[in-house]
């Protein structure tokens, strides 16, 4: 048991964002995650990141990992990793369990980034072995250095599937193709020349039908699809392979924001639904903030300035900034999280963004 | 239930529910996550719906004619991951506190 002005839950770039500028700002704090290892998603993404250099351009996905868990460690934030994070209680409340324990801990203000889930996708054979998601592919390949399969079939050519398909390719694996529902490529242009140039064929307005195998994945179906996504009869075709990976979007993990209570909103854009809340990452409960892909999937830079925004409205709301100083902070901050919601895909998710504050009003 | 393991389009994988069982369900009236879940235990298994439910919804949506998010997010409850009972009920009033009310304060 223990008591803190703010918990923070998940440790990826958004709960490490929350942590570094509550800490900052005089803030006790406790970082909960379920995994041995703080950093989130950072932690498989070997390539490096685009955007501005106060975003960190140029660097690689896990270095901005490290330099931000050595910015927390510095700054003294708490940490207790490997456990699950199962109720939230009225008084702030965080019940967290290792499985064998079960500790509760006490917050003035909990900030919940607990980031997403990678949607599924059904079709007769999806329980074979050798299909799984674009990300436990990349996690096994990335983080454990052990490839899942020879030959691939990708199924979404969003980033995660135009990346991971990439560093697929790097660890030496084949990829047949990449499978598009839709009529055009989902993800960057950038990522899409790259897999091209490699020689993997982006199918678009293609799907899976099946997966076919006994022990395995031996190949799947694949079927050109109309304009409402329905399968074409008559354009079946077989391909060989012995893996396939989901890339077919995340959802926000919203459990925890949802049993305690705060408002739902549902938002297309920004993958389903999730929490509403303020442009200072205010929910519809007093005590809970969110940030990251919880309240809406984007990119880890977005995440963790969306982090340091939540982490600072808790520190000033239990009186550790003057609104002066406040005001500040969230307009640098916003300022930021506008640059990186430029652009064709930006701009999109700023319309959204900007839809849920104007309903938190 | 036993599936035809090489063409039975599995959609719930923690409770092993196939597509044809919760398009009959939801023939049958089941008009809701919930009701699926009741009819057949779609979403009820280790990983609490956060594979198949959005599956589920649109599937819901498609033969109800409305828009996804009429069927979504369900209902959440506590615990929101599997933890064993005994760790339960050591938790300090844990059932009291379910009870009494959210951890949201307005």
């Amino acid at each position: 048991m223990g008591m803190y002005d703010v918990i923070v839950v998940g440790a990826g770039p958004a709960g490490l964002g929350a942590a570094i500028e509550a800490k900052k700002c005089g803030a006790s704090v406790l970082l909960l995650d379920e995994n041995d290892r703080p950093g989130g998603q950072l932690f498989k993404q070997i390539h490096k990141f685009f955007g501005s250099k106060e975003h960190y351009a140029g660097t690689r996905g896990y270095i901005i990992g490290q330099n931000l868990l050595n910015e927390a460690d510095e700054l003294g934030v708490e940490f207790r990793l490997g456990v699950r994070v199962w109720g939230l209680y009225p008084g702030g409340g965080v019940t967290a369990t290792d499985g064998e324990t079960s500790v509760r801990y006490f917050a003035r203000k909990i900030v919940l980034a607990t980031g997403a889930t990678e949607n599924a996708l059904s079709f007769p054979g999806c329980t074979l072995p050798g299909v799984m998601t674009a990300g436990a592919a990349q996690t096994m390949t990335n983080v454990q250095h052990v490839l899942p399969g020879e030959r691939f079939v990708m199924v979404g050519s969003g980033n995660v599937g135009l990346i991971v398909t990439y560093q697929l390719l790097q660890a030496g694996a084949k990829v047949c193709c990449i499978l598009e529902a839709a009529q055009k490529i989902s993800g960057y242009g950038v990522h899409a020349a790259k897999v091209r140039r490699a020689g993997v064929p982006i199918l678009t307005g293609h799907t899976i039908l099946r997966a076919n195998g006994t022990d395995g994945v031996e190949s799947v179906v694949t079927a050109k699809v109309d304009e409402r996504f329905r399968p074409i009869e008559g354009t079946e075709e077989t391909i060989e392979c012995d893996t396939v990976t989901l890339a077919v979007g995340l959802s926000p993990r919203i459990e925890l924001a949802g049993v305690s209570g705060c408002k739902m909103a549902y938002s297309p854009a920004l993958g389903g639904m999730l929490p509403l809340h303020s442009d200072d990452m205010e929910t519809t409960c007093g005590n809970i903030l969110i940030a990251g892909d919880l309240s809406g999937i984007e990119e880890a830079s977005t995440a963790l300035d969306e982090g340091r925004m939540a982490g600072c409205r808790a520190a000033y709301a239990l009186g550790y900034r003057t609104s002066k100083e406040y005001e500040e902070t969230k307009r640098a901050l916003l300022n930021r999280l506008n640059a990186l919601r430029a652009g064709p895909f930006g701009e999109k998710r700023r319309a959204a963004k900007e839809a849920l504050w104007n309903t938190m009003r | 239930m036993e599936h035809d393991a090489v063409n039975a389009e599995i959609v719930c994988r923690c409770e092993e529910v196939t597509a044809d069982e919760i398009m009959e369900a939801i023939r049958n009236g089941a008009d809701s996550l919930d009701a699926v879940k009741k009819a057949t235990r779609a979403g009820m298994g280790f990983c609490q719906g956060r594979t198949c439910k959005r599956l589920i919804a649109r599937m819901l949506a498609c033969y109800y004619e409305m828009p996804v998010d009429r069927f979504l997010p369900g209902s959440l409850r506590l615990p929101v991951t599997p933890v064993k009972l005994s760790l339960l009920a050591e938790t300090e009033d844990a059932a009291d506190e379910i009870q009494e009310g959210s951890a949201c304060e307005k």
